[in-house]
């Protein structure tokens, strides 16, 4: 009976060094998979390459072979050689493995746990695995039940709630003030890394400028190049504080760059147009009592980082609420799966007794042809009685433990016990 | 028969209202839509109270209390389920809802026989008047939610109390453009309605104005929506003041309506009828 192993590594067990030489590029797919089901042990198989990830689902009747195959495939396609890499590899099979597949596709294994590309990114390889026919139905029902619990996941947790990151806290604060981005111009004054991150998201958000104000000149054209937008003289800030809506500050400066006095002036100027502050300096470039004036909301690196905290502390709540949910999927799985090992078992001890009784029972039958047809009549119902009292109490066994995680070990000594694996 | 359907109405408006407040706890999108189908079926059975009544009484059922109430109610649904169109806000319905639900329960504890219609409003202008008038309130209840909702999330957002409420509450700029546009619609309402009926006392008693409370308190009513409207496109108010400007517009609303009729006497008086 075929099998299913995991080959992989991630950002626990590799560091980016080794991962960005082990990726499967998603143009060159195709032809990886190609490469991979051409592996001689492979049946079905599944690649799934991420920034932080890349594992290798195959189902297989060999599995130790398969493994072997599989590492020496990794190396042959990049290039090296497979102790360079062995020890950051993971190998999985079994109720392991079911319950690993649970947990990437639930984001349980994520960087940031809970973020939601992970989900997308492992149905694209499962579509591009299936388009190219190399999975079959071990893969199809693991990835099908893997989205399936992803899914419950996501509606049974707000895992996914929340955002966990200062710069993400901030576009999701402006989402909640603006009505839509895309109609907003933001305004960074200082070029400083946090702000270009801040700004990168609130850009992917659906801003529609972006101006830089810096005071060395030559950086804040660099940083508005970056992102299509207008570098200005940094003396030239009140008039941008008229355009912007959203306001990024980070300088290095030791006092206050945008007084009350200032903004109330602007505000006023602006026709009340809302405006949102978004202070990341520290020390403070804004002047925190900002915050009190009518259509002006001032939010500073601590009041997000307290965002940000008591988001990730909500979803490590939740995560562990998710790991139950995913752990009693998986057994779950794994019992399916079991129930339909036993039955082929069942069946094929069952056609094996059948057959030892048919052709001993021909044999003695042939020896004694002076039997009368009643005679022959109840050796063959003695012959059908020992056989089922024979078979009665493993195929009851099997049938009870099937339901249990020892199923598999009993399906194992009931083969090998009656020599069903030989033929 | 009308009654009936006033039943199934309120019925619907009552399960419509729980659903909305469910989805105020749970933020589950699908009991707001829930809600909203309740909210829908309701105002279909409401159409056809309304329908019927009319059919029924032979004149525009809005002479007593009952069914000035429905109507209200009738209205602010309506206007509501008509704006949810335009803008997704699905909390605005846990907040327009219970209020539509209360004007119906107190309609519903009202006696409801069809009355003649007195003399005194045989004339078209009748009809015309009260519906511009009503429409012009209910355009400025919608204000008064959106007015609320705004004032709630403001307060989360400046006091950085960040919740997961704050993330469910629509932006502070959807809401206070539903308030501006409800003004916007309600105020031109009012007026023609405040028109008409000056136009039709001018018809039937040959003036325009003669002092009566209801008029006096639909004038003040009419100047605190023009003085906010007036803030708006001349000054730039947005948000927060103009947010308490609706709700405080509301209450003039509210007293027009119902306060005038109850406590005071006065051709809008229902306490002559609905007894």
């Amino acid at each position: 009976m075929k099998e299913v192993i995991l080959v992989g590594l991630n950002h626990h067990t590799a560091p980016v060094e080794i991962r960005e030489r082990i990726s499967f590029p998603e143009e060159e797919l195709d032809r990886y998979l190609k490469a991979l089901y051409d592996l001689p042990s492979v049946a079905e198989g599944l690649i799934l390459s991420t920034c932080n990830r890349v594992e290798i689902y195959a189902a297989t009747k060999v599995p130790d072979k398969g493994v072997e195959e599989i590492k020496a495939f990794l190396a042959h396609q990049h290039h090296l050689s497979v102790p360079e890499f062995e020890n950051n590899l993971y190998v999985l099979q079994g109720e392991e493995l079911v319950s690993h597949v649970f947990r990437v596709a639930s984001s349980l294994d994520s960087m940031v746990v809970g973020e939601p590309q992970i989900l997308g990114q492992i149905k694209e390889a499962y579509r591009t695995a299936h388009t190219a026919k190399g999975t079959g139905t071990l893969l199809n029902k693991l990835l099908h039940k893997a989205f399936s619990v992803a899914k419950r996941v996501r509606t049974e947790t707000s895992i996914g709630n929340g955002a966990v990151s200062v710069s993400f806290v901030a576009v999701e604060l402006a989402k909640r003030i603006f009505a839509n981005l895309d109609e907003k111009e933001v305004l960074i004054i200082g070029a400083g890394e946090m702000c270009e991150l801040t700004a990168q998201h609130l850009v992917r958000g659906g801003i529609k400028k972006v101006l830089v104000a810096n005071r060395t000149e030559k950086r804040a054209v660099e940083l508005a190049e970056r992102f299509h937008g207008e570098a200005i003289p940094f003396s030239e800030l009140p008039h941008a504080l008229l355009r912007a809506d959203i306001v990024i500050s980070s300088t290095g400066s030791q006092d206050v760059i945008v007084s009350k006095k200032d903004v109330s002036a602007i505000i006023k100027k602006r026709k009340n147009s809302p405006l949102f502050f978004i202070d990341i300096a520290v020390p403070r470039d804004i002047d925190p009592q900002v915050n009190t004036i009518d259509n002006v909301y001032l939010y500073d690196i601590d009041d997000l980082q307290e965002v940000a905290e008591a988001n990730i502390k909500d979803r490590q709540h939740e995560a562990q609420r998710a790991e139950e949910i995913v752990s009693t999927e998986a057994k779950q799985f794994c019992r399916w799966y079991q129930s339909l090992e036993v039955i082929p078992t069942i069946i094929s001890l069952k056609e094996k007794m059948e057959k030892i009784r048919e052709k001993e029972l021909g044999k003695t039958l042939a020896a004694l042809p002076q039997l009368s047809e009643k005679e022959r009549r109840a050796l063959e119902a003695l012959s059908e009685a020992i056989v089922k009292k024979i078979i009665h109490a493993p195929i009851s066994l099997l049938k009870k433990e099937s339901r249990n995680s020892e199923g598999e070990t009993y399906v194992d000594v009931v083969q090998k016990l009656f020599g069903l694996d030989e033929e | 028969m009308n009654v009936i359907f006033f039943q199934i109405t309120l019925l619907f408006y009552v399960c419509g209202t729980i659903a909305y407040l469910i989805y105020l706890v749970s933020f589950h999108r699908k009991v707001a839509w829930v809600g909203r189908m309740l909210l829908s079926v309701g105002f279909i059975a409401h159409c056809l109270t309304f329908f019927l009544r009319y059919i029924e009484a032979g004149h525009t059922p809005v002479i007593n209390l009952y069914e000035s109430l429905s109507f209200f109610a009738w209205l602010v649904v309506g206007l509501y389920l008509l704006l949810r169109f335009r803008y997704k806000v699905e909390v605005l319905g846990a907040f327009v809802s219970p209020l539509a639900l209360l004007l119906v329960i107190w309609a519903a504890t009202l006696p409801k026989e069809i009355l003649s219609l007195p003399p005194i409003l045989k004339s078209w202008w009748f009809p015309i008047h009260v519906t511009f008038a009503f429409l012009g309130y209910a355009a400025f209840t919608l204000a008064f939610c959106a007015g609320v909702v705004y004032l709630i999330q403001e307060r989360l957002v400046k006091t950085k109390n960040i919740g997961t409420f704050l993330e469910r509450l629509p932006s502070l700029e959807v809401l206070d453009k539903i308030s501006y546009r409800a003004l916007t619609i309600g105020f031109p309402l009012l007026t023609i309605g405040i028109i008409t009926g000056a136009a039709w006392a001018e018809y039937a008693w040959g003036a325009y104005w003669s002092g009566d409370q209801k008029e006096t308190w639909s004038l003040i009513t009419w100047l605190l929506y023009a003085a906010l409207l007036h803030q708006r496109l001349m000054v730039g108010w947005r948000g927060k003041k103009a947010a308490i400007m609706a709700i405080v517009g509301f209450g003039a609303v509210l007293f027009t309506f119902l306060g005038v009729n109850l406590l005071m006497e006065g051709h809008h008086t229902y306490a002559a009828w609905f007894r």
